[in-house]
Protein backbone atom coordinates (compact mmCIF):
# COMPACT_ATOMS: atom_id res chain seq x y z
CA UNK A 1 0.00 0.00 0.00
CA UNK A 2 1.07 3.28 -0.80
CA UNK A 3 1.86 5.97 2.47
CA UNK A 4 -1.23 6.25 4.53
CA UNK A 5 -1.75 7.98 7.74
CA UNK A 6 -3.78 7.05 10.43
CA UNK A 7 -5.69 9.46 12.84
CA UNK A 8 -7.74 8.54 15.99
CA UNK A 9 -8.74 12.15 17.48
CA UNK A 10 -10.65 12.52 20.64
CA UNK A 11 -12.92 15.51 19.50
CA UNK A 12 -14.82 16.39 16.71
CA UNK A 13 -12.78 19.51 16.14
CA UNK A 14 -9.58 17.83 15.45
CA UNK A 15 -11.15 15.17 13.40
CA UNK A 16 -12.74 17.88 11.30
CA UNK A 17 -9.34 19.72 10.60
CA UNK A 18 -7.63 16.70 9.50
CA UNK A 19 -10.49 15.16 7.46
CA UNK A 20 -10.79 18.86 5.61
CA UNK A 21 -7.23 19.36 5.44
CA UNK A 22 -6.68 16.02 3.55
CA UNK A 23 -9.02 16.89 0.88
CA UNK A 24 -10.91 14.10 -0.81
CA UNK A 25 -8.22 11.15 -0.58
CA UNK A 26 -8.82 10.90 3.22
CA UNK A 27 -11.68 8.57 4.64
CA UNK A 28 -13.98 8.53 7.95
CA UNK A 29 -13.64 5.23 9.71
CA UNK A 30 -16.33 3.82 12.35
CA UNK A 31 -16.51 0.14 12.28
CA UNK A 32 -14.04 -0.12 9.09
CA UNK A 33 -16.55 -3.21 7.59
CA UNK A 34 -16.86 -1.62 4.14
CA UNK A 35 -13.68 0.92 4.40
CA UNK A 36 -10.99 -1.91 4.87
CA UNK A 37 -13.12 -3.95 1.94
CA UNK A 38 -12.32 -1.35 -0.66
CA UNK A 39 -8.54 -0.80 0.42
CA UNK A 40 -7.93 -4.51 -0.01
CA UNK A 41 -9.78 -4.91 -3.09
CA UNK A 42 -7.99 -1.54 -4.44
CA UNK A 43 -11.37 0.16 -4.69
CA UNK A 44 -10.00 2.60 -2.57
CA UNK A 45 -6.55 4.24 -1.77
CA UNK A 46 -6.68 7.06 1.32
CA UNK A 47 -3.98 9.13 2.17
CA UNK A 48 -5.95 9.12 5.75
CA UNK A 49 -7.55 7.43 7.74
CA UNK A 50 -9.61 9.16 10.49
CA UNK A 51 -10.97 7.15 12.81
CA UNK A 52 -13.99 8.52 14.82
CA UNK A 53 -14.57 6.13 17.59
CA UNK A 54 -12.27 8.14 20.36
CA UNK A 55 -14.75 10.70 19.90
CA UNK A 56 -17.66 10.55 22.65
CA UNK A 57 -20.43 11.68 21.08
CA UNK A 58 -20.13 9.47 18.19
CA UNK A 59 -20.61 6.25 20.07
CA UNK A 60 -22.77 7.74 22.46
CA UNK A 61 -26.14 6.46 22.93
CA UNK A 62 -28.92 8.71 24.85
CA UNK A 63 -32.36 9.32 25.44
CA UNK A 64 -33.73 12.56 24.88
CA UNK A 65 -35.40 14.51 27.49
CA UNK A 66 -38.47 14.33 25.18
CA UNK A 67 -38.21 10.45 24.89
CA UNK A 68 -36.48 10.10 21.89
CA UNK A 69 -33.21 8.89 21.01
CA UNK A 70 -29.69 9.84 19.99
CA UNK A 71 -27.08 7.58 17.87
CA UNK A 72 -23.68 8.11 17.43
CA UNK A 73 -22.98 7.39 14.38
CA UNK A 74 -20.03 4.97 14.80
CA UNK A 75 -22.05 3.08 17.60
CA UNK A 76 -22.02 -0.51 16.64
CA UNK A 77 -25.18 -3.00 15.85
CA UNK A 78 -24.29 -5.09 18.75
CA UNK A 79 -23.65 -2.40 20.83
CA UNK A 80 -27.30 -0.64 19.95
CA UNK A 81 -28.63 -3.82 20.39
CA UNK A 82 -27.92 -4.24 24.20
CA UNK A 83 -29.30 -1.33 24.69
CA UNK A 84 -32.13 -1.51 27.38
CA UNK A 85 -34.54 0.60 26.06
CA UNK A 86 -33.76 1.21 22.06
CA UNK A 87 -35.10 -2.01 20.73
CA UNK A 88 -38.30 -1.53 22.17
CA UNK A 89 -39.07 1.81 21.22
CA UNK A 90 -37.69 1.49 17.78
CA UNK A 91 -37.74 -2.34 17.10
CA UNK A 92 -37.45 -1.71 12.78
CA UNK A 93 -35.28 0.29 13.19
CA UNK A 94 -32.69 -2.13 15.42
CA UNK A 95 -34.06 -5.17 13.55
CA UNK A 96 -32.43 -3.15 10.20
CA UNK A 97 -29.04 -2.74 11.76
CA UNK A 98 -28.83 -6.02 12.83
CA UNK A 99 -29.58 -7.05 9.51
CA UNK A 100 -26.01 -6.00 8.47
CA UNK A 101 -23.79 -8.74 8.14
CA UNK A 102 -22.52 -11.55 10.77
CA UNK A 103 -22.13 -11.54 14.59
CA UNK A 104 -18.57 -10.31 14.10
CA UNK A 105 -19.88 -7.26 11.42
CA UNK A 106 -22.49 -6.64 14.35
CA UNK A 107 -19.74 -6.02 16.37
CA UNK A 108 -18.07 -2.85 14.85
CA UNK A 109 -20.39 -1.89 12.02
CA UNK A 110 -22.74 1.18 12.67
CA UNK A 111 -25.61 3.07 10.91
CA UNK A 112 -23.43 6.17 10.40
CA UNK A 113 -21.13 3.90 8.09
CA UNK A 114 -24.01 1.96 6.03
CA UNK A 115 -25.51 5.55 5.59
CA UNK A 116 -22.24 6.88 4.55
CA UNK A 117 -21.30 4.22 2.39
CA UNK A 118 -23.92 5.32 -0.41
CA UNK A 119 -25.26 2.16 -1.12
CA UNK A 120 -28.61 1.72 -2.65
CA UNK A 121 -29.27 -1.72 -0.31
CA UNK A 122 -28.10 -0.56 3.03
CA UNK A 123 -30.53 -2.18 5.47
CA UNK A 124 -30.62 0.57 7.98
CA UNK A 125 -31.66 3.47 5.47
CA UNK A 126 -34.94 2.62 4.89
CA UNK A 127 -35.88 1.90 8.57
CA UNK A 128 -34.37 5.33 9.16
CA UNK A 129 -36.05 7.11 6.98
CA UNK A 130 -39.22 5.67 7.81
CA UNK A 131 -38.48 6.52 11.56
CA UNK A 132 -38.26 10.33 10.68
CA UNK A 133 -34.57 10.54 12.19
CA UNK A 134 -32.91 13.55 11.43
CA UNK A 135 -28.85 13.50 11.08
CA UNK A 136 -26.66 15.81 12.40
CA UNK A 137 -23.64 16.59 10.17
CA UNK A 138 -20.25 18.63 11.60
CA UNK A 139 -17.76 20.16 9.09
CA UNK A 140 -15.58 23.13 8.81
CA UNK A 141 -19.18 25.22 7.55
CA UNK A 142 -20.16 24.39 11.44
CA UNK A 143 -22.81 22.19 12.60
CA UNK A 144 -26.23 21.39 10.74
CA UNK A 145 -29.47 18.84 10.12
CA UNK A 146 -31.44 17.51 7.91
CA UNK A 147 -33.94 14.02 7.19
CA UNK A 148 -31.84 11.01 6.94
CA UNK A 149 -33.06 10.30 3.12
CA UNK A 150 -31.17 13.80 2.16
CA UNK A 151 -28.33 12.31 2.95
CA UNK A 152 -27.84 9.74 -0.30
CA UNK A 153 -26.88 11.02 -3.78
CA UNK A 154 -26.44 8.05 -5.53
CA UNK A 155 -24.60 4.84 -5.38
CA UNK A 156 -21.32 5.58 -3.47
CA UNK A 157 -22.20 9.00 -2.73
CA UNK A 158 -23.63 10.90 -0.16
CA UNK A 159 -24.90 15.21 -0.39
CA UNK A 160 -22.09 15.88 2.22
CA UNK A 161 -19.66 18.89 1.96
CA UNK A 162 -16.23 18.17 1.32
CA UNK A 163 -14.79 17.89 5.38
CA UNK A 164 -18.39 17.48 7.13
CA UNK A 165 -18.94 14.24 9.07
CA UNK A 166 -21.99 12.71 9.98
CA UNK A 167 -21.62 12.52 13.75
CA UNK A 168 -25.40 11.03 14.80
CA UNK A 169 -28.98 10.23 14.21
CA UNK A 170 -31.92 11.64 16.30
CA UNK A 171 -35.17 9.90 16.65
CA UNK A 172 -38.23 11.79 17.64
CA UNK A 173 -40.09 10.51 20.79
CA UNK A 174 -42.48 7.98 20.22
CA UNK A 175 -46.59 8.71 20.22
CA UNK A 176 -48.56 6.33 21.89
CA UNK A 177 -50.05 2.82 19.91
CA UNK A 178 -46.49 3.51 17.83
CA UNK A 179 -43.91 1.06 16.50
CA UNK A 180 -42.03 0.20 13.19
CA UNK A 181 -40.38 -2.85 11.14
CA UNK A 182 -38.27 -3.65 8.76
CA UNK A 183 -37.96 -6.63 6.15
CA UNK A 184 -35.50 -7.53 3.15
CA UNK A 185 -35.98 -9.48 0.67
CA UNK A 186 -32.55 -12.07 0.07
CA UNK A 187 -32.40 -15.63 -1.12
CA UNK A 188 -30.69 -17.37 1.50
CA UNK A 189 -31.29 -16.61 5.50
CA UNK A 190 -27.91 -14.67 6.51
CA UNK A 191 -25.36 -12.63 4.92
CA UNK A 192 -26.43 -11.53 2.06
CA UNK A 193 -27.15 -8.03 0.57
CA UNK A 194 -31.17 -6.82 0.03
CA UNK A 195 -32.94 -7.19 -3.16
CA UNK A 196 -35.52 -5.11 -1.52
CA UNK A 197 -36.10 -3.56 1.63
CA UNK A 198 -38.73 -2.17 3.54
CA UNK A 199 -38.91 0.24 6.70
CA UNK A 200 -42.39 1.14 8.23
CA UNK A 201 -43.42 3.43 10.83
CA UNK A 202 -46.62 3.60 11.94
CA UNK A 203 -49.01 5.16 14.34
CA UNK A 204 -52.67 3.78 15.36
CA UNK A 205 -55.07 5.19 18.00
CA UNK A 206 -58.35 2.82 18.37
CA UNK A 207 -57.57 1.08 15.38
CA UNK A 208 -57.46 3.91 13.22
CA UNK A 209 -53.78 4.82 11.82
CA UNK A 210 -52.98 8.20 12.36
CA UNK A 211 -49.48 8.33 11.53
CA UNK A 212 -47.24 6.23 8.36
CA UNK A 213 -43.88 6.16 7.20
CA UNK A 214 -42.54 4.23 4.56
CA UNK A 215 -38.49 4.07 3.45
CA UNK A 216 -37.75 1.66 0.02
CA UNK A 217 -34.31 0.40 -0.49
CA UNK A 218 -32.44 -1.33 -3.34
CA UNK A 219 -35.05 -0.42 -5.54
CA UNK A 220 -33.52 3.08 -7.11
CA UNK A 221 -30.03 4.64 -7.24
CA UNK A 222 -31.29 6.44 -3.52
CA UNK A 223 -32.91 4.80 -0.67
CA UNK A 224 -36.47 6.21 -1.11
CA UNK A 225 -39.08 7.63 1.46
CA UNK A 226 -42.45 6.67 -0.57
CA UNK A 227 -45.10 9.88 0.42
CA UNK A 228 -47.48 8.26 -1.60
CA UNK A 229 -47.69 4.88 0.36
CA UNK A 230 -47.67 6.25 3.60
CA UNK A 231 -50.60 8.73 2.72
CA UNK A 232 -52.50 5.80 1.40
CA UNK A 233 -52.03 4.67 5.07
CA UNK A 234 -52.45 7.50 6.81
CA UNK A 235 -56.61 7.84 8.52
CA UNK A 236 -57.47 3.73 7.20
CA UNK A 237 -57.86 1.20 9.45
CA UNK A 238 -54.99 -0.85 7.31
CA UNK A 239 -57.65 -2.89 5.44
CA UNK A 240 -56.84 -5.18 2.28
CA UNK A 241 -57.55 -2.29 0.44
CA UNK A 242 -55.80 0.71 1.60
CA UNK A 243 -52.82 -2.22 1.94
CA UNK A 244 -53.14 -2.67 -1.65
CA UNK A 245 -52.94 0.89 -2.59
CA UNK A 246 -50.15 1.55 -0.57
CA UNK A 247 -48.46 -1.85 -2.15
CA UNK A 248 -49.26 -0.44 -5.39
CA UNK A 249 -48.12 3.21 -4.39
CA UNK A 250 -44.46 1.42 -3.37
CA UNK A 251 -44.44 -0.88 -7.11
CA UNK A 252 -45.13 2.89 -8.45
CA UNK A 253 -41.67 4.61 -6.72
CA UNK A 254 -39.50 1.59 -7.98
CA UNK A 255 -37.12 2.42 -10.67
CA UNK A 256 -34.30 -0.21 -10.16
CA UNK A 257 -31.72 -2.06 -11.84
CA UNK A 258 -31.77 -5.94 -13.32
CA UNK A 259 -28.21 -7.63 -11.79
CA UNK A 260 -27.72 -11.00 -10.21
CA UNK A 261 -29.64 -10.50 -7.51
CA UNK A 262 -33.17 -9.41 -9.05
CA UNK A 263 -34.79 -8.24 -12.54
CA UNK A 264 -36.42 -4.86 -12.49
CA UNK A 265 -39.50 -6.74 -12.74
CA UNK A 266 -38.82 -8.73 -9.70
CA UNK A 267 -38.09 -6.32 -7.08
CA UNK A 268 -40.60 -4.20 -8.45
CA UNK A 269 -43.67 -6.75 -7.66
CA UNK A 270 -41.25 -7.51 -4.28
CA UNK A 271 -41.28 -4.07 -3.28
CA UNK A 272 -45.13 -4.66 -2.87
CA UNK A 273 -44.90 -7.95 -1.09
CA UNK A 274 -42.80 -6.65 1.55
CA UNK A 275 -44.84 -3.42 2.28
CA UNK A 276 -48.23 -5.10 2.56
CA UNK A 277 -45.49 -7.92 5.34
CA UNK A 278 -43.98 -5.23 6.66
CA UNK A 279 -47.10 -2.92 7.68
CA UNK A 280 -48.58 -5.76 9.63
CA UNK A 281 -45.53 -6.92 11.35
CA UNK A 282 -45.42 -2.93 12.44
CA UNK A 283 -49.11 -2.28 13.00
CA UNK A 284 -49.18 -5.65 15.50
CA UNK A 285 -46.36 -4.53 17.65
CA UNK A 286 -48.59 -1.03 17.86
CA UNK A 287 -50.77 -2.79 19.21
CA UNK A 288 -53.36 -2.96 16.54
CA UNK A 289 -55.01 -5.53 14.22
CA UNK B 1 7.61 5.56 6.10
CA UNK B 2 7.31 5.65 9.90
CA UNK B 3 5.91 2.92 11.20
CA UNK B 4 3.39 3.36 14.45
CA UNK B 5 4.03 1.76 17.47
CA UNK B 6 0.99 -0.32 19.16
CA UNK B 7 0.46 -0.66 23.27
CA UNK B 8 -2.28 -2.96 23.86
CA UNK B 9 -3.01 -6.06 25.64
CA UNK B 10 -3.43 -10.19 23.88
CA UNK B 11 -4.62 -13.01 25.51
CA UNK B 12 -4.10 -11.30 29.62
CA UNK B 13 -0.58 -10.05 28.40
CA UNK B 14 1.10 -6.78 27.82
CA UNK B 15 2.28 -6.76 24.26
CA UNK B 16 3.82 -4.14 21.71
CA UNK B 17 4.57 -4.05 17.98
CA UNK B 18 5.35 -2.16 14.84
CA UNK B 19 2.94 -1.47 12.07
CA UNK B 20 2.19 0.31 9.09
CA UNK B 21 -0.72 2.42 9.38
CA UNK B 22 -2.87 0.25 6.64
CA UNK B 23 -1.99 -2.90 8.05
CA UNK B 24 -5.00 -4.76 9.72
CA UNK B 25 -4.98 -6.68 12.63
CA UNK B 26 -4.49 -9.61 11.48
CA UNK B 27 -1.83 -9.06 9.86
CA UNK B 28 0.31 -7.77 12.64
CA UNK B 29 -0.82 -11.06 14.57
CA UNK B 30 0.50 -13.26 11.61
CA UNK B 31 3.58 -10.89 11.15
CA UNK B 32 5.25 -9.30 14.12
CA UNK B 33 3.66 -10.83 16.86
CA UNK B 34 3.67 -14.28 15.44
CA UNK B 35 0.45 -15.54 16.51
CA UNK B 36 -0.68 -17.45 13.41
CA UNK B 37 -3.41 -19.37 14.71
CA UNK B 38 -5.58 -16.74 13.52
CA UNK B 39 -6.31 -17.43 10.13
CA UNK B 40 -6.16 -15.39 6.93
CA UNK B 41 -9.61 -16.82 4.90
CA UNK B 42 -11.27 -14.09 2.49
CA UNK B 43 -9.75 -10.81 3.99
CA UNK B 44 -13.54 -9.46 3.83
CA UNK B 45 -14.96 -10.14 6.51
CA UNK B 46 -16.84 -13.21 4.90
CA UNK B 47 -15.61 -16.21 6.86
CA UNK B 48 -14.57 -15.46 10.34
CA UNK B 49 -11.44 -17.61 10.01
CA UNK B 50 -9.39 -14.84 11.61
CA UNK B 51 -12.21 -13.98 14.09
CA UNK B 52 -10.56 -12.54 17.42
CA UNK B 53 -12.29 -10.17 20.73
CA UNK B 54 -11.28 -6.68 21.25
CA UNK B 55 -13.15 -5.64 24.35
CA UNK B 56 -15.01 -8.75 24.50
CA UNK B 57 -16.41 -7.89 21.45
CA UNK B 58 -16.34 -11.07 18.73
CA UNK B 59 -14.65 -9.09 15.57
CA UNK B 60 -12.55 -10.09 12.23
CA UNK B 61 -9.17 -8.90 12.82
CA UNK B 62 -9.05 -8.50 9.14
CA UNK B 63 -11.72 -5.74 9.28
CA UNK B 64 -9.35 -4.12 11.67
CA UNK B 65 -6.10 -1.86 11.65
CA UNK B 66 -3.97 -3.00 13.22
CA UNK B 67 -3.20 0.76 14.84
CA UNK B 68 -6.79 0.25 16.15
CA UNK B 69 -5.54 -1.90 18.52
CA UNK B 70 -3.77 0.48 21.21
CA UNK B 71 -4.80 0.76 24.62
CA UNK B 72 -7.48 -2.47 24.29
CA UNK B 73 -7.76 -5.48 25.22
CA UNK B 74 -7.41 -8.67 22.61
CA UNK B 75 -8.27 -11.96 22.83
CA UNK B 76 -7.26 -14.86 20.30
CA UNK B 77 -7.32 -18.76 19.52
CA UNK B 78 -3.56 -18.85 21.25
CA UNK B 79 -5.52 -17.97 24.86
CA UNK B 80 -7.84 -20.46 24.76
CA UNK B 81 -6.53 -23.33 26.20
CA UNK B 82 -4.84 -22.65 29.89
CA UNK B 83 -1.28 -24.65 29.58
CA UNK B 84 -1.68 -27.36 28.52
CA UNK B 85 -5.40 -27.70 29.06
CA UNK B 86 -7.67 -27.49 26.52
CA UNK B 87 -10.94 -25.18 26.47
CA UNK B 88 -14.08 -27.87 26.46
CA UNK B 89 -15.17 -26.61 23.27
CA UNK B 90 -11.50 -27.49 21.94
CA UNK B 91 -11.66 -30.76 23.77
CA UNK B 92 -15.23 -31.58 22.37
CA UNK B 93 -14.22 -30.48 19.29
CA UNK B 94 -11.62 -32.93 18.19
CA UNK B 95 -13.51 -35.96 20.41
CA UNK B 96 -16.60 -35.25 17.98
CA UNK B 97 -14.42 -34.65 15.05
CA UNK B 98 -15.89 -30.97 14.46
CA UNK B 99 -13.04 -30.47 12.20
CA UNK B 100 -11.30 -31.42 9.01
CA UNK B 101 -9.04 -29.35 7.51
CA UNK B 102 -8.55 -26.81 10.22
CA UNK B 103 -8.57 -23.56 8.57
CA UNK B 104 -11.78 -22.36 10.29
CA UNK B 105 -11.77 -23.99 13.46
CA UNK B 106 -9.57 -21.17 15.10
CA UNK B 107 -12.59 -18.76 13.98
CA UNK B 108 -14.82 -21.49 14.74
CA UNK B 109 -14.10 -22.04 18.31
CA UNK B 110 -13.59 -17.82 19.76
CA UNK B 111 -17.00 -17.59 18.14
CA UNK B 112 -18.42 -20.12 19.90
CA UNK B 113 -16.24 -19.06 23.15
CA UNK B 114 -18.13 -15.43 22.77
CA UNK B 115 -21.07 -16.82 21.95
CA UNK B 116 -21.41 -19.45 25.54
CA UNK B 117 -20.13 -16.24 27.61
CA UNK B 118 -23.50 -14.69 26.21
CA UNK B 119 -26.00 -17.09 26.07
CA UNK B 120 -25.00 -20.30 27.99
CA UNK B 121 -27.75 -22.20 26.54
CA UNK B 122 -28.19 -21.39 23.12
CA UNK B 123 -30.64 -22.85 21.13
CA UNK B 124 -29.40 -24.85 17.77
CA UNK B 125 -31.06 -22.06 15.47
CA UNK B 126 -29.06 -19.70 17.65
CA UNK B 127 -25.69 -21.48 17.56
CA UNK B 128 -26.39 -21.45 13.46
CA UNK B 129 -27.24 -17.54 13.36
CA UNK B 130 -24.10 -16.90 15.56
CA UNK B 131 -21.81 -18.81 13.41
CA UNK B 132 -23.53 -17.47 10.41
CA UNK B 133 -20.06 -14.99 9.86
CA UNK B 134 -17.95 -18.32 10.04
CA UNK B 135 -17.62 -20.83 7.35
CA UNK B 136 -16.32 -24.26 6.67
CA UNK B 137 -15.86 -26.25 3.16
CA UNK B 138 -15.46 -29.26 5.01
CA UNK B 139 -17.48 -30.69 7.70
CA UNK B 140 -20.91 -29.29 6.74
CA UNK B 141 -21.84 -27.54 9.50
CA UNK B 142 -23.74 -29.98 11.84
CA UNK B 143 -20.71 -31.64 13.93
CA UNK B 144 -19.53 -28.37 14.76
CA UNK B 145 -22.87 -26.97 15.94
CA UNK B 146 -23.70 -29.98 17.99
CA UNK B 147 -20.37 -29.71 19.38
CA UNK B 148 -20.99 -26.41 20.44
CA UNK B 149 -24.57 -27.25 21.91
CA UNK B 150 -23.43 -30.64 23.74
CA UNK B 151 -20.17 -28.33 25.50
CA UNK B 152 -23.02 -25.81 26.65
CA UNK B 153 -24.98 -28.24 28.46
CA UNK B 154 -21.24 -29.94 29.87
CA UNK B 155 -20.10 -26.16 30.99
CA UNK B 156 -23.72 -25.78 32.37
CA UNK B 157 -23.67 -29.40 34.75
CA UNK B 158 -20.18 -28.27 35.32
CA UNK B 159 -21.13 -25.06 36.79
CA UNK B 160 -23.42 -26.63 39.12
Amino acid sequence: MTDIRYLSPSTLDEAIDAFAAAGSAARIMAGGTDLLVQMRSGAVRPALIVDIKKIAEMTAIEETAGGGFRVGAAVPGAELAEHARFGKVWPGVLEAINLIGSTQIQGRASAGGNLCNGSPAGDSVPAMIAAGAIVTVQGPGGRREMPVEQVPAGPGRTSLKPGEILVSFTLPPRPPGSSDAYLRMIPRTEMDIAVVGCGVSLTLKDGVCTAARVGLGAVAPTVLRVDAAAKALTGSKLDDATVNAAAAACRAACSPIDDKRGTIAYRTRIAGVLLKRTVAIAARRAGGN
Amino acid sequence: MTKLHVSTTINGEPAEFLCEPGDTMLDALRGPLALTGSKEGCASGDCGACSITLDDRLVCSCLMLAAEAEGHQLRTIEGMATGDRLHPLQQKFLEMAALQCGICTSGMLVASEALLQKNPRPSEEEVRFWLAGNLCRCTGYDKIVRAVLETAADMREAAQ
